[in-house]
């Protein structure tokens, strides 16, 4: 009965209780969203890499190195010698390397030039392996494997061609068209940065740069002075399509290096090693420890939009309680009546907080069904421009929780005009007739 | 001081009040003082005054919403003024049934919910939610209004209709008392006529206290009272009364 009456008196305010529950529900929509992209960012940051101990490329910031190599974000470091790859190659704490290449794109998405290698060693999310969906590995210089979502989104298929640009704009004027990269594989969905990249061979990539006339690749990305005349005609590798073994092929230069450890306590030691080697300069950095310092950057931005978030709900939970509190006068005979007929002091003061809680959980339901619509709907967005990857459940532990404050809080501003009808006498409202 | 007769009667008595004072607060003096007046169980009385006499404030002290300032009430032999706000607010939900001058209905319930919401914070028994609406039918066809209006809002209604969901209300848990105040002032005569028939029907069983300002209503009850006949000789001097001022 007490809900009924709520329910019916909520209505009966329509207009007043729907301004408060929409001003309630953009609050928790800003909040939950706050809350899913600062999780999100963190399991799609944590999940991408997985297994490599290492990443060992020229030297600049380690954000800049980890970002752009695991992430696909930013601009590319220099390029290292193949020399510095082949002898830490050679180290003997080392399992395996996985040398990349970039700074080229294809419609948008980066290409990544690498060996074999990285589909063997490359692993994400809990060491889970990467997959193909269709076809397999690089089988001619030529050949590109490439992720789920580009199959995807751009229809291709295993034995399609594509088009290497060279930098790493949406557009670019500089396609290597004489070169076409024919599909051998496609990755199964990994929801990773893996998904939206182009794979090509480092053999094919120094091909199509140096046939193309543009510069040497794998070393300054966005700077065209090495001319690079490469030997290899398409033809030849046509032939070998089963038999071709990317590993062979060494470049000059390669923009970083992902190193697999034999036994991982050796990394630190290795790491300084690296560093301070006589030889050509290189840095290099632990995934994990490079992730902690973003975090660690992150942390503070985090912690002042949650807050601004949280302040607006609890902005938009104290209008909740002025606009009860205001409704308060119009009530007062309802109010005395509801007494007359039985209702004690501390029903009226429940009634008062059902239908604060009524808003608040509608506001919750619509919020929960606002924000998947809104996350399902920038997906692709956020994952091409910021190169984060929402997947999984949305709501968690912390959804929980946020849900838990918002009720509490509702619990508490409901109480100033529940106490205003708790006291409020039998005989006032009566009289106000 | 007035007994309203019923002082060395057996019967037993369904209001008994006692050194009754009430002023709005202590700086101030009694607006109402009774020393004594009893009303049996069943009798039907009517209570009249002009308007300011004290009419409005001796039904709210006996319904509870207004607590004496000195003095007691009994109801049903219970001692109604000494109890405890919960108390007293579960004796008025149970035993004393009230239909106000303006019938108060709560405009966004329908004529159900309105008649439910006395039956649920009452709280006597549990009773099916189906066998309620049942009785709700058939008190409200007793009062001659027709099945279909139980779920019409309350604010839908017309005047009279809204006066006999308002009875309905207050008779939903067989009140002992019913307390019923000026129902009738804003009815032509034909329809009083017809509301006072109604009402002593619904009522049989009940000790009714009925006021107006109307002496012409006498004529449906037991027993009229003038209220300046049960207030303190001090409180209803006749220029007072000739004023129509509050009784003291």
């Amino acid at each position: 009965m007490l809900g009924t009456i709520a329910i019916e008196s909520l209505k009966r305010r329509r207009h007043t209780a729907l301004l408060t529950l929409l001003s309630i529900t953009i609050s928790i929509c800003l909040l939950l969203s706050v809350d899913i992209i600062r999780t999100q960012v963190k399991s799609s940051f944590t999940r991408t890499v997985s297994g490599v101990d290492l990443i060992v490329g020229a030297p600049s910031g380690e954000l800049n190195l980890l970002l752009s190599s695991v992430f696909n974000i930013g601009t590319p470091t220099k390029g290292i010698a193949w020399e510095s790859v082949a002898a830490l190659a050679s180290n003997r704490q080392v399992s395996w390397t996985i040398p990349l290449s970039l700074g080229d794109t294809h419609r948008g998405f980066r290409v990544v030039g690498t060996n074999n290698d990285f589909f063997e060693h490359f692993k994400y999310g809990d060491m889970q392996p990467l997959q193909f969906a269709q076809g397999a590995s690089f089988n001619q210089s030529l050949s590109t494997v490439i992720g789920a979502d580009i199959a995807k989104d751009l229809g291709y298929a295993v034995g399609d061609s594509i088009i290497v640009s060279h930098g790493l704009g949406n557009v670019s004027f500089n396609n290597h068209d004489a070169h076409p990269f024919v599909v051998a594989g496609i990755l199964a969905k990994t929801g990773t940065p893996v998904d939206k990249a182009v794979y090509v061979t480092l053999e094919g990539l120094e091909e199509a740069h140096s046939t193309g006339g543009a510069h040497n690749r794998a070393h300054q990305p966005n700077e065209h002075e090495h001319e690079h005349e490469h030997e290899h005609e398409h033809e030849e590798h046509s032939d070998a399509d089963n038999h071709y073994n990317s590993l062979a092929f060494k470049p000059e230069q390669v923009s970083v290096v992902m190193v697999g450890l034999k036994h991982r306590v050796t990394a630190l030691q290795l790491q300084y090693q690296i560093t301070q080697s006589k030889g050509t300069p290189l840095m290099a950095i632990l995934p994990g420890m490079a992730l902690a310092q973003l975090w660690q950057i992150m942390g503070n931005i985090e912690a002042l939009l949650l807050g601004l978030s949280a302040l607006i709900v609890v902005s938009a939970l104290i209008g909740l309680s002025t606009m009860l509190l205001a409704s308060m006068r119009e009530r007062y005979q309802e109010i005395a009546v509801l007494r007359t007929i039985g209702a004690g002091p501390f029903t009226l003061l429940l009634l008062i907080q059902l239908e604060a809680m009524l808003i608040t959980l509608s506001s919750i339901v619509l919020s929960f069904g606002l924000v998947t619509g809104l996350i399902t709907a920038v997906k692709p967005w956020l994952s091409s421009e910021y190169g984060l990857f929402i997947s999984g459940a949305l709501f968690g532990q912390s959804s929980i929780i946020i849900v838990s404050l918002v009720l509490a809080s509702t619990y508490i501003v409901s109480l100033f005009p529940a106490i205003a009808a708790y006291k409020r006498g039998l005989h006032a409202g009566l009289n106000s007739n | 001081m007035s007994d309203s007769s019923t002082s060395d009667s057996p019967l037993q008595l369904a209001i008994d009040v006692r050194q009754l004072t009430f002023s709005y607060s202590k700086s101030q003096a009694p607006i109402l003082s009774i020393e004594k007046w009893q009303v049996a169980q069943s009798e039907h009385v009517f209570l009249s005054g002009p308007s300011g006499s004290g009419k409005s404030t001796l039904l709210n002290l006996l319904s509870g919403t207004l607590e004496p300032s000195s003095g007691t009430i009994a109801l049903l032999e219970q001692p109604f003024s000494t109890l405890s706000q919960r108390q007293r607010d579960r004796f008025r939900s149970r035993h004393i049934g009230v239909v106000f001058q303006q019938f108060n209905l709560i405009p966004y319930l329908t004529v159900e919910q309105n008649i439910k919401a006395a039956a649920y914070f009452a709280k006597a028994d549990k009773e099916s939610a189906q066998s309620l609406s049942q009785r709700i039918v058939h008190l409200l066809e007793k009062l001659q209004l027709p099945a279909s209006i139980v779920h019409a809002k309350a604010d839908a209604l017309s005047i009279g209709q809204q006066q006999r969901v308002a009875i309905a209300r207050a008779l939903i848990n067989s009140p002992q008392i019913l307390i019923v105040d000026e129902p009738t002032s804003a009815l032509d005569v034909a329809a009083r006529d017809s509301f006072m028939s109604l009402l002593k029907a619904v009522a049989k069983e009940s000790t009714l206290i009925f006021v107006s300002h109307d002496p012409a209503m006498a004529a449906y009850f037991d027993k009229h009272i003038d209220i300046y006949t049960l207030l303190d000789k001090s409180c209803s001097s006749p220029q007072k009364k000739s004023q129509g001022e509050m009784a003291c």
